[in-house]
């Protein structure tokens, strides 16, 4: 009988550990240290395996938020950077952890509330306007707080709206200090205002009657950038295969596939690459 | 502390002498002003005793009194405050130890099988191949335990655990066996059992120290008896002397029911 | 409550349908957790065992030691791992991170704490009960220690079941050395955080309900290994 359910559970063993081992199994990888709208939104799903069949180059996304995808790229920790933060990025690569940095796609930020509109910012184009008219009211704004590409593009608005938000954190300003998903469902449960990139928004799946409130302001324009990390600096980065990618990415190709992907629909990454081989 | 009522001093004055002159065996333990002391207080209080081989000492005395604390000492299971034992003329060391076993009043059994235990103590003392084989069988067979060997120790009765510990002692073949009352919580056809398994070891020539409050088994078993109060000995003697006329306060009053309140030490 | 019974309506479904992704993920959690449940045992179940019955100088402070580490917040164990095996760290050069290796390494650390200082507990108590008859046969600390370990194997089981819950349903160190890579490092708890993150809580819900589901089978299987065994050997 002990003998029986040993054997059992050398069965069940083999059938665990003798799957094979992806992480061995394909050697040729990168890392893309990215965020997690493009992650989430679904767009790597839809266009790694259109790089992948044409170079047989695994990419493996860590999808986090900006701010981190950089120290982790910074710490040579990722092939290739692919992040929304211009300033950022531009500061990655002075520093002399990236080679260079390409435009790449861009979407928009948009600011979501809930049904009943406290702050009434419905349907404002203006986004400054708009978040001055909340901090005004009595509605919360939930954000990121936690240096991603959307939290800072955020803080610049409420700079340019003249509002001290660091004075009214803890108030009805509300730092959660996590992913963009995780501030959506706080900003739900709260009844807050907040802002988010259309894509991760459309994709979103909990919306619980929040409704875009803001949106179409320049200002939302949210530009994403690609770069690979300095072999220089960092020996252990794959940089042909690295390169490869970006090329892709720039490529006609790739910015087709960013241009193909839909959610809902609707187009949510536009193609803005400069140099198209 | 030094006020002592006993009628007796530690250790009885004739006692040495007089076993000295019977023939007098080879004395394999002696104690030396053995002293204990725990808690800021003193339990075992300069005992001088001598053990001498071949023969059947008792220790008896109220609860409380270090009869258990004795045999620890004289096995060498905690170390003397004071004083020293003494194996064979020799400080008590690993090799003295080795030609010792001793069998506790709740029988440890180890979680495993009857014949389990018999191998584990046999191979931590040596023994190997079959040797052990031998000694296991030889072992169950004292015990009566042969039908029993693959049951789990912890299962037997409290009269076969004993009797499967006796018989665990006696397999590394010890020069002398300390028990520590081993049949106080067995009934009599287990107390038989046992008794009937120790006047076999001594019949084997094994020296047997054990402690006991029962005057019978005492009688039954014994040769020599060490009486205890207080931490301290007594009285000693023959056990048929001591427990007909005993000389001691403590000793008779213990005998005669009567509770002895005394602790000068 | 209706998205509940939707959830596990949905849980149902993706355990039926026998989902391909979902049982990749499984197969994943289950390799890392029981290989690093494995790991913590091989090391911690020695210590634990030495530090319950052997006497050393510092003996009680190794015992505090290991409580305090019970406790170690997985985030923490997780940055820990993560700057010794990141490129610049001391072990970047083995290439670990971001691999199932990453991970397993994260949970060990984790779980041999909680092995060790159960395992400290259990063989503690059962050496009350052997010190003595230890001492009179002289037993050696090495014979202690394995025979301390082999009689309470059947308990120290529950010590593997505990460490095996507490890494199975941890999700702050795998995510930060793993990096929650589809198809690579992805696993159940870190998967349920991506689903609530995209706010679809009814999948994440429902892939909650597949990780009790495991917990329960994996410790009902360790129950009835145990009580099989136990009962083979004290018939």
């Amino acid at each position: 009988m002990t003998r029986r359910t040993l054997l059992g559970l050398a069965v069940a063993a083999v059938a665990i550990f003798g799957q094979s081992d992806r992480s061995s199994a394909t050697e040729k990888f990168i890392v893309v240290q990215s965020t997690t709208s493009t992650d989430h939104s679904g767009l790597f799903d839809r266009i790694l395996p259109v790089f992948q069949e044409k170079t047989g180059i695994e990419v493996r996304v860590v999808a986090v938020g900006t701010g981190q995808a950089i120290k982790n790229a910074a710490n040579g920790d990722g092939d290739v950077l692919f992040v929304h933060d211009r300033d950022a990025e531009n500061e990655f690569v002075a520093d002399g952890h990236g080679v260079s940095r390409a435009d790449v796609m861009y979407n928009d930020f948009i600011i979501v509330g809930p049904p009943a509109d406290p702050a009434g910012v419905a349907g404002a184009t203006d986004a400054v306007v708009a978040l001055s008219r909340i901090a005004d009211s009595d509605a919360l704004f939930a954000s990121r707080g936690d240096d991603s590409g959307t939290h800072k593009a955020e803080l610049r608005l409420w700079r340019q709206a003249g509002v001290d938000v660091v004075a009214a954190s803890g108030s009805w300003y509300r730092e959660t200090g996590s992913g963009m998903g995780a501030t959506l469902n706080t900003a739900i449960g709260l009844g807050a205002y907040s802002m988010v990139d259309r894509a991760t928004w459309i994709s979103f799946g909990n919306k619980h009657g929040y409704r875009v409130m803001v949106e179409g302001d320049p200002r939302f324009f949210n530009q994403y950038g690609i770069i690979l990390v300095n072999p220089d600096k960092h020996p252990r980065v794959k940089a042909k295969w690295g390169q490869q990618f970006v090329d892709w990415v720039l490529s006609s190709d790739g910015q087709t596939a960013i241009a193909s992907y839909k959610l809902d629909g609707r187009q949510v990454f536009f193609p803005n690459a400069r140099r198209v081989p | 502390m030094l006020e002592t009522e006993f009628n007796v001093r530690s250790p009885a004055p004739g006692w040495r002498e007089e076993t000295q002159r019977a023939a007098s065996p080879e004395v394999l333990l002696e104690t030396r002003a053995l002293c204990f002391d725990a808690g800021g207080r003193r339990l075992i209080d300069r005992i001088d005793i001598d053990i001498r081989a071949g023969r059947r000492t008792m220790i008896m005395g109220a609860n409380g009194t270090g009869k258990s604390l004795l045999l620890r000492l004289l096995h060498g299971l905690i170390p003397p405050t004071r004083g020293e034992v003494l194996w064979r003329g020799r400080p008590l060391d690993r090799g003295g130890r080795h030609a010792q076993a001793m069998v506790f009043q709740r029988p440890v059994m180890l979680r495993r099988s009857a014949i389990a235990n018999l191998r584990f103590a046999l191979a931590v003392r040596g023994f190997t191949g079959s040797e052990r084989t031998t000694r296991e069988t030889e072992a169950l067979q004292r015990a009566q335990l042969e039908g029993l060997a693959a049951r789990q120790a912890r299962v037997l009765s409290a009269g076969e655990q004993q009797r499967l510990a006796v018989a665990r002692a006696l397999s590394c073949a010890p020069r002398i066996l300390f028990l520590d009352e081993p049949t106080a919580s067995l009934d009599p056809v287990s107390t038989h059992a046992v008794e009937q398994l120790i006047r076999e070891a001594h019949a084997d020539g094994v020296t047997i120290v054990l402690a006991t409050h029962d005057v019978g088994q005492a009688r039954r078993l014994g040769d020599d008896l060490v009486f205890m109060h207080a931490g301290r000995v007594v009285e000693t003697g023959r056990v048929s002397d001591v427990l007909n006329a005993p000389r001691s306060e403590a000793a008779r009053a213990w005998l005669e029911g009567r509770l002895y309140l005394d602790s000068s030490s | 409550m209706s998205s509940f019974l939707a959830s596990l309506g949905e849980a149902v479904g993706l355990i039926v349908t026998g989902d391909p992704d979902l049982l990749e993920i499984i197969g994943l959690s289950l390799r890392v957790t029981l290989t690093a449940v494995a790991a913590a045992c091989v090391i911690g179940l020695p210590i634990g065992a030495v530090v319950g019955a052997l006497r050393f100088p510092g003996r009680s402070l190794a015992g505090v030691i290991l409580n305090s580490l019970m406790g170690l917040p997985p985030v923490v164990v997780g940055l820990m791992v993560y700057m010794a095996l990141s490129a610049g760290g001391p072990l970047g050069p083995l290439g670990l991170l971001y691999t199932p290796t990453a991970m397993i390494i994260a949970q060990t650390i984790l779980v041999t704490p909680i092995v060790a200082a159960l395992t400290k507990q259990i063989v503690e108590d059962l050496h009350a009960d052997y010190a003595e008859q230890f001492a009179s046969l002289e037993v050696g600390p090495f014979d202690r220690v394995v025979a301390l370990l082999w009689d309470a194997r059947f308990s120290l089981m529950t010590v593997a079941l505990a460490g095996f819950g507490r890494a199975v349903a941890e999700v702050g160190a795998v995510i930060m050395v793993g990096g929650n890579i589809n198809h690579v490092t992805r696993v159940m708890t870190t998967t349920i955080a991506l689903e609530t993150s995209k706010g679809n809580l009814e999948v994440a819900l429902a892939l909650g309900v597949v990780l009790l589901t495991i917990a329960l089978i994996v410790n009902g299987a360790v129950m009835t290994f145990r009580a099989t065994a136990a009962r083979v050997t004290y018939a």
